[in-house]
């Protein structure tokens, strides 16, 4: 009788070419995304003259340095020459590249899924932490650094060791106005930063299978955020009906094999994990950060943490985040005044991210100057076809192209020092969004609602016309 | 990257937790190639003014010659950047010892040839009591999986294949051209039983 096994552990023997004997495993890369940032990796090549081994399983995209105004004049010369090299990297290896004139350009772990190139139980690498988001498809996704995108694009192989399994179950209803944002804030700020470090985490339980796609895409994807490099959820109904028609899905044949394939898919009832965790979907409330790393979050109704109640260790770092942040220690968070905001990356600017942000602020007035800058040139399409873009902009808010943007600012969407910013982004670093700038990250729903105050709310108050369920 | 069994320098505390690497290395200057040095930008707002001058009481600014960091834990949490790693070894750091790492931080490291050593929370403040605010000679052997500073001497923690490859400083490409001909299999046999897993064909 064969053991039960888990989700990762069939995917992770599905790709096992070799085994060293100190336990390193060689795994197959069935896709590889670049991107701007993989320049250094390509110089490697170089330097060795090596080919790409495999470049019809690689795909580049232009997103980290993407001007998200007037794009096709880029006034700035080193982001024309950032996006230039990878154009020119690609064109020389024969990779695919979708550009900014490319209707399919977007941020890369958004355009993955939308082209059908992610897929369930592929192994998926992109040197980009937020690798982890094609997890929410069954596959083993994760980032990686330069030398292994240099090796990735040598070799069409990585080696790994296997990580820790790791189970968050989240059983119940999520609450109106509750999302899976909240759900991944409150399991970071649970757990910790380093929480699920070592472990590949696999999400599971009824509020997962509720979710959408996109919603289970913002999970997986800020799973990096409490250490974990992969994030994964079991291939079901919802995924299948999402990948179909995409320009890059299996047809035919293929794709009815693809369906029954993806059906092995699952933890066997009994697989042991190394650590398992609970959460109830019921209790939990709109989530955001109050501090300088992602598990320095709270529910938005809650105080924020006096270090005068913890220990030194503990209250030396929650000390420095309030100075760095402005902000007093047991105070609500709720009211605190916000000066812009953030609609945007590649944890909440999917259709639905729009569409719920747009919703909170149909008819209404933005208190505040803010950029929505949708997960892809295709949403961007599909958002205006919808007329969501007007909403925004009568709004006040400003209407952009798609990329990285103001998640990590190098494309020079910073936000000034000591400016404070409701972000749908995934990290709230200092000088994260710009040096000396002050981020609470958010659902996209708590970034409508503070627009529309200028201030922190919870978006549960506002009248239920304006909260999408 | 040349391997290395032994390492003597000069160990510097920054008791600071959580430094992820868009601290260790701002992302506004990842644009640049690396031929021209990553050292400049290392820690670049936390060293540094907004005018860019040197902050004078920092660690790095009073002991330039650091090449031992002792950190403190969460070191390098975030973005996969291997540039936070360029801006370690180009400003001459070698070495890195805290409770814990970013995964991809410390994957980054060893392919740099810098060891990530993980020591216990008692080491670490002993570590911390013998280094103090000022610069202490340290001795790393990855043989015996130690450091010493001072009176000092502890083990540190590392995985196996890690270890064997800082030592080693083989480049993974090389390794792995050994096993061509699993790959070639292995790659035959995953097409023909998962014909689906190529892309699609684009018209």
């Amino acid at each position: 009788m064969t053991l039960p096994r888990t989700l990762l552990d069939k995917l992770w023997a599905a790709h096992e070419i070799v085994q060293r004997e100190d336990g390193t495993s060689l795994l197959w890369v069935d896709r590889h995304l670049v991107h701007e940032g993989s320049h250094h990796a390509f110089a490697k090549l170089a330097t060795r003259d090596t080919p790409v081994a495999e470049p019809s399983l690689t795909f580049g995209v232009a997103d980290h340095y993407a001007p998200t105004r007037n794009r096709l004049h880029i006034e700035d010369a080193t982001i024309a020459r950032m996006i230039n090299t990878l154009l020119a990297n690609t064109q020389h290896h024969g990779i695919e590249c979708m550009g900014l004139d490319d209707p399919r350009q977007g941020i890369v772990h958004v355009i993955g899924p939308e082209q059908g190139l992610t897929l369930p139980g592929l192994l998926i690498n992109c040197g980009d932490s937020h690798t982890s988001t094609h997890g929410a498809f069954g596959a083993l996704a994760f980032g990686i650094g330069a030398t292994e995108v240099a090796h990735v694009l040598a070799t069409q192989t990585i080696w790994q060791s296997k990580p820790n399994a790791m189970r968050i179950r989240i059983d119940g209803t999520l609450p109106t106005g509750v999302t899976a944002k909240d759900m991944a804030l409150h399991w970071i700020a649970l757990l910790g930063n380093s929480g699920a470090q070592g472990h590949a985490i696999e999400y599971c339980g009824s509020a997962i299978d509720a979710l959408s796609m996109e919603a289970r895409m913002t999970l997986c994807n800020m799973s990096i955020e409490g250490g974990a490099r992969f994030g994964m959820i079991a291939p079901d109904d919802t995924t299948v009906n999402y990948i179909e028609g995409r320009p890059y899905a299996p047809t035919g044949d293929d794709w009815a094999l693809a369906k029954q394939d993806w059906q092995q898919l699952v933890t066997d009832a009994g697989a042991r994990f190394d650590r398992e965790v609970s959460i109830d979907a019921n209790s939990l409330a709109p989530t955001l950060t109050w501090g300088i790393s992602p598990d320095q979050a709270i529910a938005v109704d809650a105080l924020i943490p006096n270090p005068a109640e913890l220990d030194e260790a503990k209250a030396h770092s929650i000390r420095s985040a309030l100075e760095y942040m402005g902000l007093e220690a047991g105070q609500a968070i709720e009211g605190t005044p916000i000066d812009q905001v953030f609609l945007g990356s590649c944890t909440n600017a999917r259709i639905e991210d729009i569409r719920s942000a747009a919703c909170v602020l149909r008819g209404k007035r933005s208190k505040v100057p803010g950029l929505v800058s949708p997960g892809s040139t295709a949403i961007k399409a599909q958002a205006e076809q919808e007329g969501l873009d007007k909403v925004f902009i009568d709004a006040g808010l400003e209407w952009a192209s798609s990329g990285c943007s103001s998640c990590v600012g190098m494309n020079g969407d910073t936000v000034a020092a000591g400016k404070r910013c409701a972000s749908t982004t995934n990290r709230n670093f200092r000088g994260r969004q710009g040096r000396g700038s002050r981020t609470h990250l958010m659902s996209p729903m708590m970034v409508a609602a503070a627009a529309l105050h200028g201030k922190i709310v919870d978006v549960r108050s506002l009248a239920s016309s304006e909260t999408p369920s | 990257m040349k391997g290395w069994t032994t390492f003597t320098g000069q160990a510097v505390c920054l008791d600071v937790n959580d430094i992820d690497t868009d601290q260790l290395i701002p992302a506004r200057f990842m644009s640049q190639p690396r031929v021209e040095g990553y050292a400049d930008f290392l820690l670049h707002d936390m060293r540094r003014n907004a005018d860019g001058t040197p902050k004078p009481d920092f660690i790095l600014t009073q002991h330039p010659d650091a090449t031992v960091l002792l950190a403190g834990k969460n070191f390098g949490s975030g973005s996969s950047r291997e540039a936070a790693v360029y801006a370690l070894l180009d400003s001459g750091i070698q070495v890195v010892i805290a409770e814990s790492f970013g995964d991809i931080f410390a994957s980054n490291a060893i392919n740099n040839g810098v060891l990530p050593a993980v020591v216990n929370p008692e080491n670490w403040h002993a570590l911390r009591r013998a280094v103090s605010k000022s610069s202490i000679d340290c001795k790393v052997d990855l043989d015996t999986a130690t450091l010493c500073m001072g009176q000092h001497t502890v083990a540190f923690t590392i995985d196996e294949a890690w270890r064997l490859k800082l030592i080693n400083g083989k480049d993974d490409t090389d390794l792995t051209r050994d096993y061509q001909s699993n790959i070639d299999q292995f790659r035959k046999i995953r097409y023909q039983q998962y014909p689906w897993a190529r892309p699609a064909a684009q018209n």
